[in-house]
């Protein structure tokens, strides 16, 4: 049984909102990493939830960054650590929009170059710092602020985009699974090379369901299928035991999508296209899974 | 050591004399040879430096940021259009206190497209934060980005500095250069604020109104010391080297009735208009800003001033001779040459101080005075 | 002050001529400048190089407008570009090729530089390399000395074909 260590890196004063998941999340990324660590953080909910100057809740050094440059950032970082013979983790901690939208192009310089770091997307799907707008990251027929009658585009493919790249690891992960997370955080810290860790961050406020519901939303989103947890080590697909599990007997997407106010009003033709989705890269991770392709 | 050099050949091996641990450029035209000849230096270990080949402007500066607040000595290099794309950040680099140099080399923006020299990228950086210096010879480009590493890096200072030099005119010109080395003349770097994971802190975190303030008052106190830092950098300069260099480098300016006022090799050309000038009994003079900021204060009481801008904010005017207007109460003759690489002689110049009319402005070969 | 324009097309060498020769200028212990007059960096495209010589410091960064030398290594780009524009009373014309005529009532000579190239077969991409051998042609006008020419090719480039093209030209350039 892995031991999680009882030190706590995220301190009992963030200016979270109430069962925010991305603090969640953070707190075993940080105890994973222990306290050689420092997290690169662009725009997003962390920058918000560490605090306010001079008060910060994390007891790591943070780095807050402009939205676009997290990852160009830590390449700067981890060549200057490394160049003065420190072992010190550099973790990108960002959003989706961070990531998938405006800050792709640094996190894809930053893989070529096999930038020696790890980088965590935490996503909730839309711009929550911002009060919801549309992400690249957002799931076709979720409405936000700027897609107030339901997205019409499909959520970008994160994962595929950064697998191109052929990082030494990439995994999902879900708010809901701490330790799941915890073991992924420290196997992808254990390798060299760029590694990239992708979270589903269920969030009450954006998603609009109650805050004592994160857990639970996470674990739907799991056990739907629509969200996959698998790790992908230089290469070599493994779907992890929660989703092997939701392959064989899924809980219809509805329950899923009905708790959340965001999809309420969403119709059939984005329903049908959201469960394509999942099962056609449920069907590719599993023959991946498998040796076939 | 004695040879010869262009411009950006001089910078790249200025560079190799301080080895900064971390180097993050892209390519541009005229700044490419910069990129080249560093990372030839880094592939034949010449340079013990991590040089990072980033995709974008904006990633280069943000690298330079990230390895800059480990205390890292970091440089970069870019020009026009990709100065710009790097905006952001270099407004960053400035307000989170980072030594960072770059050596940017001048040139147009688009559209359409431009690759010769031009004011108007760095000007347009002039209110972030960065001090900025103007070179006229290969000589000077070396010799000042060795000293800009110096006055960055100053406790006193700990602010990113902007070497300035003028696309292909001085960039691609190859020019004599005497090497040297630095010894003690840049002292290692000491970052008070580096980042130090046995005493944990937020940077950057969301900062309010009155602490946001006051960090802007403290770059503009750095920047006031710096003035200070520049003419004691300067002078250890010239007594350990022998060369000598001031904010502005005067040529028989001290009787003269009318002076001329530019910046990078129009400053040098100038000196030529002043000799001819002089020969047909006109007591001129001239005034080569080198230091943009902090802009200098100038004593230019008495005289006729000829200004000649290598750039233009569109709806005020030049920007140096607006600068000067501001700072040394003046009213002077502004003259627009050179945008875009356009053709500026030394007869030209002396042809502008010949026919001033102070007090109004000229686009050089576009517009009479207006 | 000393000023000489170079002519030719982009690939050709014609910037690394100006700075050959303002090196070799430098190492007789003149000063000297090479301001090359760029344009997009395409290959083929009429290219003009600059290259100033005095005994004095120069301040100088505005094209050459009187040269008291032109050196014109494609004898093509005189077709597009009148390679005398400017030229001082009495200035010279050196030509790489075999003759001169189509220089009229000024003083041209001409060596032929391509020859001596694949002689020596000092051939790059499929392009004769023109920059070392007027080097001594240059030397042989009296612009230079032979012993900057030679250190001057030697600092830039260590292959001695090209020290023994400018030799070649140097021997055959008849002034």
């Amino acid at each position: 049984m892995t031991e999680i260590p009882k030190e706590e890196y995220v301190l009992k004063c963030t200016s979270a909102c109430a069962g925010c998941p991305s603090s969640l999340i953070l707190r075993y990324v940080l105890k994973a990493a222990g306290p050689d660590t420092v997290l690169v953080v662009p725009a997003c909910c962390t920058s918000v939830i560490q605090g306010i100057y001079p008060n910060t809740a994390l007891n790591v050094p943070v780095y807050n960054v402009a939205f676009a440059s997290a990852a160009a950032c830590a390449s700067g970082m981890t060549e200057a650590f490394q160049k003065a013979g420190k072992k010190t983790n550099v973790i990108v901690y960002a959003g989706d929009g961070g990531t998938v939208d405006i800050g792709i192009q640094a996190l894809s310089g930053a893989f070529e170059r096999e930038t020696d770091f790890l980088y965590i997307c935490y996503d909730n799907e839309a711009y929550g710092n911002t009060g919801m707008q549309r992400s690249g990251s957002t799931p076709i027929g979720a409405r936000t602020t700027t897609t107030p009658g339901g997205k019409t585009h499909a959520k970008k493919d994160l994962d595929a985009i950064v697998d191109a790249h052929n990082p030494s690891y990439l995994a999902t992960a879900c708010a809901s699974y701490p330790l799941d997370l915890f073991k992924k955080v420290q196997k992808a810290l254990s390798l060299r090379g760029s590694k990239f860790i992708h979270v589903l961050a269920p969030c009450p406020p954006g998603w609009r369901f109650s805050s004592e519901m994160t857990v639970e939303m996470g674990k739907l989103a799991v056990k739907s299928g629509l969200w996959i947890l698998y790790e992908r080590e230089f290469g070599k697909v493994t779907i992890n035991g929660p989703s092997k599990a939701a392959m064989i007997k899924p809980v219809p997407l509805e329950d899923y999508l009905s708790g959340q106010g965001r999809f309420k009003g969403i119709d059939q033709k984005a329903i049908d296209a959201l469960k394509s989705q999942s099962e056609l890269r449920a069907k590719h991770l599993q023959k991946e899974a498998d040796g076939i392709c | 050591m004695l040879t010869i050099a262009t411009g950006n050949k001089a910078v790249a091996a200025a560079v190799k004399e301080l080895s900064p641990d971390v180097i993050a450029a892209y390519p541009i035209t005229p700044q490419t040879e910069i990129v080249e000849q560093i990372a030839e230096y880094v592939t034949s270990k010449e340079l013990d430096s991590r040089y990072i080949p980033v995709e974008s402007e904006h990633s280069a500066m943000a690298a330079c940021i990230g390895a800059s607040i480990t205390g890292a000595r970091t440089f970069t290099a870019t020009s026009s259009h990709g100065l710009l794309y790097m905006h952001e950040m270099v407004n960053w680099a400035a307000g989170a206190r980072l030594p960072i140099v770059m050596a940017n080399v001048n040139r147009a923006l688009g559209p359409g497209w431009n690759v010769w020299a031009e004011h108007t990228d760095a000007f347009q950086e002039r209110d972030t934060g960065w001090l900025q210096v103007y070179v006229s010879t290969v000589q000077e480009a070396y010799d000042t980005t060795l000293m800009a590493f110096r006055i960055a890096e100053h406790a006193d200072v700990l602010l990113p500095v902007m070497v300035n030099l003028d696309g292909f005119l001085l960039s691609h010109s190859m020019q004599s250069l005497d090497t040297l080395k630095p010894g003690d003349f840049v002292p290692p770097l000491h970052l008070p604020h580096a980042i130090d994971v046995a005493n944990p802190a937020g940077y950057g975190t969301l900062t309010g109104p009155e602490e946001h303030f006051k960090f802007r008052w403290e770059i503009e106190q750095s920047m006031r010391r710096s003035r200070k830092v520049i003419a004691e950098t300067e002078k250890d300069f010239a007594d350990r080297f022998g060369r000598s260099y001031s904010v502005a480098e005067e040529y028989r300016f001290e009787d003269a009735d009318v002076a001329v006022i530019a910046m990078g090799t129009l400053g040098k050309e100038a000196e030529v208009a002043v000799d001819l000038l002089r020969n047909e009994g006109v007591k001129a003079g001239s005034l080569r800003v080198r230091w943009l900021r902090p802009f200098p204060d100038l004593d230019l009481a008495g005289r006729d001033i000829v200004v000649i801008d290598r750039d233009y904010s569109f709806g005020s005017g030049g920007i140096i001779a607006h600068s000067l207007m501001a700072r040394s109460r003046i009213e002077p003759y502004s003259v627009i040459a050179g945008l875009g690489g356009q053709e500026v002689t030394y007869d030209d110049i002396a042809g502008f101080v010949r026919d001033r009319r102070p007090g109004s402005e000229l686009w050089f070969g576009v517009s009479g005075n207006v | 002050m000393y000023e000489i324009r170079i002519h030719s097309r982009g690939g050709q060498g014609g910037v690394t001529a100006a700075r050959l020769l303002a090196l070799a200028a430098f190492r007789d212990g003149k000063y000297a400048t090479a301001c090359p007059f760029y344009g997009a960096e395409r290959r083929g495209a009429p290219v003009v190089s600059y290259v100033r010589i005095d005994d004095q410091p120069i301040r100088i960064y505005s094209q050459i407008r009187n040269p008291d030398l032109v050196v014109v290594l494609d004898p093509s780009v005189m077709e597009v570009v009148d390679v005398l524009h400017g030229l001082k009373q009495g200035g010279k014309v050196l030509i790489n090729g075999t003759d001169t005529e189509k220089i009229h009532g000024v003083a041209a000579c001409a060596v032929d530089l391509t020859g001596i190239a694949l002689r020596e077969k000092l051939v790059v991409a499929g392009s004769p390399i023109l920059n070392t051998p007027v080097l001594g042609a240059l030397a042989k006008m009296g612009i230079i000395t032979v012993d900057s020419a030679k250190k001057a090719i030697r600092e830039m480039f260590s292959d001695e074909r090209n020290v023994r093209a400018a030799e070649a030209a140097f021997r055959e350039l008849v002034i």
